[in-house]
């Protein structure tokens, strides 16, 4: 029982992870219609000036130091993001979108390799914060909820809510709405789209950013290739719940960390990611358009 | 690494080395050794990537040796240059480094690498090109069977493998262990596999034998299934940069049984992911710097004084390489691949670091094994286990580092 408890506490940590991240395709999706693969490495980049903070903030590394790198992630997530839109797909917007593709699968490769030089690619490690002076961890509840996951998924579910609230509440989430609905039409109302477009890559960047940190607390290590495991199977999740619709990824990416968590615990952890990513071809068969997605025919 | 773009920077491989002139095929006579104005040692290793300490100590093993010998005669009247190639850790960089040392460094031998994956990545370009290749550190058993021009300075893991079951047996008397392996590493399965076998051989159960994907950040689901098995200990044979991360998730799953594993743990990085986590795990290596030997003594000594750091197993292996070719050039009295080979495979009582080298009809080095226990974030020996078998009986614990 104990072990089952653990394992939907585990599940719903990493599928809370993936959301955070396919949160970010789904919005550059819905408004562009681009799959935006430099994505993973914004998270990456995000994730390294998050520890460059603990290490170098006085404070010793403790929770007030973790705040202040989720803050600075976050906000470097964006500036990367929003540089990445800027140079390399805003010059190229109204060309054909494959060739938007083939420049975010560059950009991916670039800035790896960029972080790969000045790392040296050497693995760095966060200092923990929610341990005792043992280095043991500290539960918030008794014995399979610690305060690492608790922080990862009310973390998560705090960002997830602001998200909901600017997207529906805000008038520029009302212009994102208007500009994924028709982009044409919506300049046409006196949209700035371009502006709106930038909006976009800023909040996608600055939920990558900060979500890496959290990922930081529970896995330890930083690395300049973290960012492309986790930015594909966030894709994934974003197009199984349906790319474009923001309860989508959420659910993508839960189910996801579930499927992950429950094939690796009681079937057989070599076949995690075969059975994991089987189960997102047979949705797909179902469901084309994902879970949430609505199946638009092309116009001629 | 990374699957996607290990696809792409492979099928660059691919592109690049079809482009090439074929090597192998009828090989180039090699220039008398008057005819040559240096000899050249080629080495590849992990200077980058995620075992990166594997590479720089491999270089650091290497240079030291080099430079002892040019500070003396040199090796054959002539002056020894090594030339040193990073391949991040990743095979397909491996080989074609080794492609570019013999195609155009015309080395005449090459040093590396210390990662099974890499070394088996490297052995066939060798072999075809009929270069002597001699691994100092890479444990599988299948890089020096790739073929006759492949040598190994070290202990193979159906050894290192028997070593850690027999200790854990003898000295730990555990009777439940379970398994977490690295699927996407040669050495990581090798070592596994054969620990299972042992350890059930010597009346020990498996309880649960688990895998992850180099790469991997998150270990909980699989720990928490290995925790529900309630294991004594978990063999983890896997490299530092995974270690250290899987040791702290099973300390926040509050798992207390001690972690095992094999030389791939060798490496300060260790310490630094694992911190208290990594406290009082096991693993077999294969020299101690402590030991009292009067070679290991010696040779940390100048290591120290050359590198102002504690040289690792990995290191002091290299430099044993190094000086065991160097030697084969001066038996053979000349750089041909052939006669090199001869001489490199009839070593015998060659006085290394480590202890006497012999190599056996395998062309790899019969050696004994030490077993490490981690304390106070540093290495302390706890066992010598011989090629024989039969533990020997713990040495007073003294302090690495």
């Amino acid at each position: 029982m104990a072990e089952l408890v653990q394992q939907i506490v585990n599940g719903v940590s990493n599928g809370a992870i993936y959301a955070l991240i396919a949160l970010g395709y789904t919005m550059v999706y819905g408004i562009l219609k681009l799959i935006n693969f430099a994505h993973g490495e914004v998270f990456m980049v995000g994730a390294f000036s998050g520890l460059l903070v603990q290490r170098y903030m006085p404070g010793n590394g403790g929770a007030l130091s973790l705040a202040v790198a989720i803050v600075v992630a976050g906000i470097v997530g964006a500036i990367t993001a929003l540089t990445i839109e800027r140079v390399a797909y805003r010059p190229l917007r109204g060309k054909p979108r494959i060739i938007v593709l083939i420049t975010a699968i560059g950009v991916s490769i670039f800035i790896q390799n960029v972080v790969a030089l000045i790392t040296k690619a050497s693995p760095f490690f966060w200092q923990p914060v929610f341990v005792t002076a043992n280095e043991t961890a500290v539960y918030a509840i008794e014995p399979f909820l610690t305060w690492a996951d608790a922080f990862v998924i009310g973390g998560a579910a705090l960002m997830m809510g602001l998200l909901q609230f600017i997207v529906y509440r805000t008038r520029m989430g009302k212009a994102m709405r208007a500009v994924s609905q028709n982009m044409d039409v919506a300049a046409l109302m006196g949209i700035n789209t371009s502006r709106v477009i930038a909006f976009t890559f800023v909040l996608a960047g600055f939920l990558a950013g900060a979500g890496a940190v959290l990922v930081g607390q529970k896995n330890g290590a930083v690395n300049y290739g973290m960012g492309l495991l986790p930015g594909l199977k966030a894709f994934v999740a974003a197009v199984l719940g349906g790319i474009g619709s923001i309860p989508g990824a959420l659910v993508g990416g839960l189910i996801l960390g579930f499927a992950e968590t429950f094939v690796s615990a009681y079937v057989s952890s070599s076949y995690r990611d075969a059975i994991a990513f089987s189960i997102l071809i047979v949705v797909l068969l179902v469901r084309p358009s994902g879970i949430f997605g609505k199946y638009v025919p092309e116009k001629v | 690494m990374s699957r996607l773009h290990g696809i792409l920077a492979l099928s660059l491989v691919v592109g690049a080395s079809a482009c090439k002139p074929k090597e192998g095929g009828t090989p180039e006579t090699a220039p008398p050794a008057d005819a040559i104005t240096e000899i050249k040692l080629g080495v590849v290793g992990s200077l980058t990537g995620s075992n990166a300490t594997f590479g720089n100590s491999t270089k650091n093993g290497v240079d030291l040796a080099v430079k002892q010998k040019n500070a003396g005669a040199g090796v054959l009247g002539k002056k020894v240059k090594a030339i040193h190639l990073d391949d991040q850790g990743r095979p397909e960089e491996a080989k074609t480094a080794t492609q570019r040392l013999i195609t155009q460094d015309k080395v005449h031998a090459i040093i590396g690498e210390v990662a099974s994956s890499n070394s088996l990545a490297m052995a066939p370009v060798a072999q075809r090109a009929r270069v002597p290749m001699i691994t100092p550190s890479s444990t599988n058993p299948a890089v020096t069977e790739i073929g006759d021009f492949i040598f190994r300075m070290c202990f193979i893991d159906p050894f290192q493998g028997y070593v850690m079951a027999k200790f854990t047996r003898d000295n730990l008397k555990l009777d439940k262990v379970a398994i977490l392996r690295d699927v996407r590493n040669d050495y990581s399965v090798g070592l596994a596999n054969v620990f299972a076998e042992e350890f059930k051989k010597m009346g020990g159960t498996i309880v649960a034998d688990e895998s992850y994907a180099q790469g991997d950040t998150d270990y909980k689901a699989t720990l928490t299934k290995i925790r529900g098995a309630n294991p004594q200990a978990i063999y983890v044979p896997g490299y530092y940069t995974e270690v250290g991360q899987i040791a702290r998730q099973a300390r926040e799953l509050q798992i207390e049984a001690p972690l095992l594993g094999g030389d791939g743990w060798d490496s300060d990085k260790l310490f630094e992911g694992g911190g208290k986590a990594i406290e009082n795990s096991y693993f077999s290596n294969h020299y101690h710097v402590d030991d009292p030997s009067p070679s290991i003594k010696a040779f940390v000594e100048q290591y120290r004084a050359e590198y102002n750091e504690t040289p690792d197993a990995i290191a002091a292996l290299a430099y044993e390489a190094a000086m065991v070719t160097l030697a084969a050039f001066e038996t053979a009295g000349g750089v041909d691949g052939t006669k090199v080979r001869d001489v490199l495979a009839a070593t015998k009582d060659f006085p290394g670091v480590t202890g006497k080298i012999t190599l056996n009809a395998k062309r790899d080095a019969v050696k004994p094994a030490v077993v490490i226990q981690i304390r106070d974030g540093k290495r302390m020996f706890v066992a010598q286990i011989a090629p024989e078998g039969g533990v020997a009986p713990a040495k007073t614990a003294t302090a690495a580092q």
